[in-house]
């Protein structure tokens, strides 16, 4: 299904770029903390056993979207957990998202780089022409 | 890069001349070859850079400059207050004060090669490295504020660092004006139990041997001799400082749009120097930088520890400590004038010439080391600043990449690089294949040739080349 959700990494030199895509901004939102969180560690692979519940406040689209994203490195480096599922609500300018994994397993989990944080390079959030949302930006790695 | 747009001045100065809204011109140091394979969107970043408001002379661009977000990588542009110019989060960079040291052992290789497995595994034993790791030192609210203004001097009293290290660091390890109080809260919670850990990507802590000398005095000075071993280590701030970036980025772009400065790219993001966001951000950047130097000093000591238990009789005396991003307040001479300026350097390397007050007493005549770090399996350089050097006294930081991490990983794998390089004598370790195949060498541009272009320039002059004979990764 060609709007199916989905998450995907683009090109930039020396760090990476995340976006998602999604049939609701919601989605976008979900799909993009994917393609973070795949960066370090294929989300597939994680178990999603315990919760985090984040909230994030700001001006506009993109601008949550980098706080989201923000929120989500901060929840990796400060409690040393992976992610493999989110869900996002937005309303108004406010931001409700549950972060599901389960503690860093070095051996198991082979982590690639970690994300010091999300950048407001390519930083993008917009309804296509196909009526789907798209939400990304450049992580610093 | 199309060079059509670039005036040339000489074989290694290239001037992106004044067009648009920028304040000032551009100027490149680098050979024809590299910027042919710099992207495009180098110019264009310094040509943004050079349109914020109280920019100086010009905006800079080092040889091993890449395209970066904002600022480029290898870029610099210093600013005066009183012209209006401002500090910009993203022209520091998310990872604050990230830099190099290296170490003198007082070993020579051939002590050391029979035993290298054994240092290589205590090495990563005892310096947490990669994604997740801890460090055995746990930091309190209390702590991590006294450590943030103290800087490296914090690890010196608290048994995790020699006292006698502390010259050889600029400022001494402790920049002045810190601020704990501009921090936030997040900001010390990811770091509190991060000091003394290298973290993952670029970063590493190496095993080295000095292969030439190319300046025999000036190695003299810097205690270096063909054949020595050395260690050397790349990382910064840790978390602190990434979420500082973090938490003023979206500051600065509030600010920016209060004060009415046009912004080309998001990531531009700055506040005018004498605001109180500026200010602000210049005392928790301050915290960062200290944090970052206090941060190689305890990895150093642990370093220490590890070659204690393979080497009894080596004694670890630090070289010289850089900071390649940072924003650094320092007088310049302007067209005749001496300017107090804020300088950013996005990984550029402050390079003093010979006498600057700043150096330690043994360095006064050789000009301030200069240390550029390779990838594991390349070689780095020690280089010295040039007095008069340009570009206010900066030169280039490492090679940089010419290849996305998805493409090295789809290119190489981490097995095998642990056996090529073992096949050329260079011991690995790291607790991820991934993390390995990402760094692959090959990923990396070539740093000799970055190296002769910032010699041909004057950027600075070379002085030793560092092979690689054990790297752990996080």
């Amino acid at each position: 299904m060609a709007d199916a959700p989905r998450y995907e990494h683009f090109e930039h030199q020396a760090d990476i770029g995340v976006r998602g895509h999604g049939r609701t901004r919601e989605e976008a939102f979900e799909q993009a903390a994917l393609a973070l969180t795949a960066v370090t560690v294929p989300p597939d692979i994680v178990a999603t056993i315990e919760c985090v519940r984040v909230s994030c406040v700001a001006a506009d689209d993109e601008l949550l979207l980098l706080d989201w994203l923000g929120a989500v490195v901060y929840q990796i480096s400060a409690r040393r957990l992976v992610f493999g599922r989110f869900r996002v609500s937005v309303a108004g300018t406010r931001l409700e998202g549950e972060l599901w994994g389960e503690p860093l397993d070095v051996a198991r989990h082979q982590p690639g780089v970690e994300v010091k944080a999300a950048t407001a390079a390519a930083l993008r959030v917009a309804r296509l022409a196909d009526g789907t949302w798209l939400a990304q930006c450049v992580v610093d790695v | 890069m199309n060079l059509g747009q670039l005036v040339r001045k000489s074989e290694t100065e290239w001037w992106l001349p004044r067009a648009g809204k920028m304040r000032v011109p551009g100027i490149l140091f680098a050979t024809e070859d590299l910027l042919r394979d710099m992207d495009d969107k180098v110019a264009e970043q310094v040509a943004n850079v050079a349109a914020l408001p109280g920019i100086v002379t010009a905006s800079y661009a080092m040889p091993d400059a890449h395209w970066g977000y904002g600022f480029p990588i290898g870029g610099v542009a210093a600013f005066a207050a009183e012209a209006g110019g401002v500090v910009s989060a993203g022209g520091v960079g998310f990872d604050i004060s990230c830099g190099v040291r290296t170490i003198r052992t007082g070993l020579a290789v051939e002590e050391v090669r029979p035993k290298l497995e054994a240092l290589a595994d205590t090495l990563f034993r005892l310096v947490p490295c990669g994604v997740g790791s801890a460090s055995r030192i746990r930091l309190g609210p209390a702590d991590l504020d006294d450590l943030m203004l103290a800087g490296a001097g914090w690890a010196v009293a608290h048994g995790h660092g020699e006292d006698g290290d502390l010259a050889f660091m600029e400022e001494r390890g402790c920049v002045a004006g810190a601020r704990p109080d501009a921090v936030s809260a997040e900001a010390k919670h990811r770091q509190r139990d991060q000091l003394g850990t290298l973290g993952s990507g670029n970063h590493y802590l190496e095993v080295q041997a000095v292969a030439e000398i190319h300046d025999e005095p000036i190695a003299a000075a810097y205690g270096l001799r063909r054949g020595d071993v050395v260690l050397s280590v790349h990382c910064g701030s840790r978390g602190l400082g990434h979420q500082i970036g973090t938490d003023y980025l979206k500051t600065m772009l509030a600010e920016a749009k209060a004060s009415g400065i046009e912004l080309p790219e998001r990531e531009l993001a700055c506040a005018p120097l004498d605001s109180r966001t500026g200010r602000a951000y210049l005392g928790a950047m301050r915290a960062a930088i200290n944090c970052a130097m206090a941060n190689r000093e305890v990895i150093t000591q642990f370093a220490r520890e590890a070659f204690a238990e393979v080497f009894p009789s080596a004694r670890l005396t630090l070289l010289y400590d850089v900071s390649h991003n940072t924003c650094k307040e320092e007088i310049h001479d302007v067209d005749g004038s001496a300017r107090r300026l804020f300088v950013h350097r996005k990984g550029a390397t402050r390079a003093f010439g010979p006498g600057h007050p700043d150096l330690p007493e043994a360095y006064r005549d050789a000009g301030q080391p200069v240390l550029i770090g390779g990838s594991m399996g390349t070689a780095s350089y020690v280089l010295a600043g040039i007095c008069g050097g340009p570009a206010f006294a900066s030169a280039v930081h490492g090679a940089g990449r010419v290849l996305s991490r998805h493409a090295a990983t789809r290119r190489w794998q981490g097995k095998a690089i642990v056996r090529d390089l073992g096949n050329r004598g260079i011991v690995l370790r790291s607790p991820s294949m991934r993390g390995l195949a990402e760094e692959a060498p090959g990923a990396y541009k070539d740093i000799d040739r970055v190296i002769e272009a910032a010699a041909d320039a004057r950027l600075a002059r070379k002085v030793a080349k560092l092979i690689p004979l054990a790297c752990a990764k996080g």
